[in-house]
């Protein structure tokens, strides 16, 4: 557990060095949003309609991002080889980094939101619910990206195996995650929610232990 | 005791053998110089021997301690300074000691880690970004690192590398020191004439097979001899 803390202290600190990253990163997932919208055109209800996938599969793209990013420091002096030899815990590692790339990414989604408002007219007031819903998928993007950004991390063409590999696995956290959010801005009559928020919950507990068990096989020689 | 002992350790990369068949035994308390060509095996070796790489086949023992069977033993008890300086780039020097203490259970304090800079000559630079630092910097930081754990067996690769010729005799004054305290060191370096001058026993790689394992006193003249290497102060 102690592991745990002093990697997610290390993992937190680089995050906050490598800030004007995530502020690029936003400013992608912003720009996908845009661009989305553009897509639709000024059809007001259609926009409404669309937001919530548009929301996560702007999260999505930008997450591939940030996920690889977190690695990337790992890597190019071999720091993260450095610290198994300490030895420390793989498993402390994963965790730490993987609860970092979850707080980013909910922070990162959380800050798309205002943009969503904005440019698809798509408010709500659940927001409580609708943080809830994206601190779950965003649990659930974050556990199985960190162990594929660091699968991937030591190959040539990551950039591109990363989403390759991610997204495929995180289709279950896409639909319920957009179907969440969809039911929270269009309205949720049968109260739906929570059982895509459960799914999204379930979802993550499994990534989050296999995430755990299988690291120290993905970064071991 | 006997500190590390390998036998028919083999390690390839693809297709290509870069260790073959490769055996021997170091003593505790030894300096050990590994020397051979550029492509020889020696940062391959040392990699294996630190457990960040695996052989394909052969056993390797640190000081009693299958470095398969047993890895997080092993890796109590070894420090590795290899090619890549396991430095993060972003933070600071004293942070990266910092995280590396913390992990270590060992003081993580700011008197304590500045005492670690002091000894490599970064004391002043303690609260600046490793990415500001030059290569000899960055060497110096990772000696640091590497000796912040006290290990009983140090692989060293290199550790002369971009070093000034200060730094040849602060690296000089540290293998002193490490053989004083009974630490095991192999050393992998081109600078023969100092390796002879410093270590016990000598090792010689040639294409991935171990050509030479004995007293340097014994070893052959390398082509590093004839060149006359400059090797600092």
């Amino acid at each position: 557990m102690r592991d745990l803390f002093v990697a997610l202290r290390k993992d937190l600190l680089l995050q906050w060095r490598g800030r004007a990253q995530v502020v690029a990163i936003f400013a992608f997932g912003a720009a996908a949003l845009l661009l989305f919208s553009f897509a639709i055109g000024p059809d007001s209800l259609a926009l409404r309609q669309h937001a919530a996938g548009f929301l996560w599969l702007g999260l999505l793209l930008a997450s591939t991002l940030s996920l690889a990013e977190s690695f990337e420091r790992e890597m190019e002096e071999q720091a993260l080889e450095g610290l198994l030899l300490l030895p420390a815990s793989a498993r402390a590692l994963y965790y730490g980094k993987a609860i970092a790339n979850w707080g980013q990414l909910a922070l990162l989604g959380s800050a798309l939101v205002p943009i969503m408002v904005v440019l698809y007219d798509a408010g709500t007031l659940r927001l409580l619910s609708l943080l809830g819903v994206i601190v779950l998928g965003t649990a659930g993007l974050s556990a199985p990206g960190t162990l594929y950004a660091a699968m991937t991390s030591q190959i040539r063409g990551r950039q591109t195996l990363l989403p390759l590999l991610l997204f495929p696995l995180v289709v279950p956290v896409l639909l319920a995650a957009v179907k969440a959010t969809s039911l929270l801005i269009l309205g949720d009559p049968m109260g739906q929610v929570r059982p895509w928020a459960t799914l999204l919950a379930a979802f993550a507990v499994v990534h989050w232990s296999m995430g755990g068990l299988l690291f120290d096989r993905v970064v071991e020689d | 005791m006997i500190a590390i002992a390998t036998a028919g350790v083999s390690r390839r990369y693809g297709r290509r053998w870069a260790l073959t068949n490769v055996g021997f035994e170091v003593p505790e308390g030894a300096l050990v110089m590994l020397t051979g060509r550029n492509g020889s095996g020696k940062s391959t070796l040392l990699r294996v021997l630190a457990t960040a790489l695996r052989a394909d086949m052969g056993t390797v023992r640190i000081l009693g301690h299958d470095a398969v069977q047993q890895r997080e033993q092993v890796r109590k008890d070894i420090a590795l300074l290899g090619h890549r300086t396991h430095l993060y780039e972003p933070l600071t020097a004293l942070e990266n000691l910092a995280v590396a203490a913390r992990f270590l259970r060992v003081d993580s304090g700011r008197p304590a880690l500045l005492a670690r800079l002091e000894e490599v000559g970064l004391g002043d630079r303690a609260d600046d970004l490793v990415q500001t630092f030059s290569a000899g910097m960055r060497q110096r930081l990772a000696l640091a690192r590497a000796l912040q754990q006290d290990a009983r067996v140090l692989m060293l690769d290199e550790p002369y590398g971009h070093l000034d010729p200060p730094g040849f005799l602060l690296v000089d004054g540290l293998l002193q020191r490490l053989r004083r305290q009974g630490a095991t060191v192999l050393m992998a370096t081109h600078l023969v004439a100092r390796g002879r001058r410093l270590c016990d026993r000598g090792l010689v790689l040639e294409a991935g097979r171990l050509v030479f394992s004995g007293p340097v006193s014994e070893m052959p003249e390398s082509d590093a001899d004839a060149a006359g290497f400059a090797e600092g102060t």
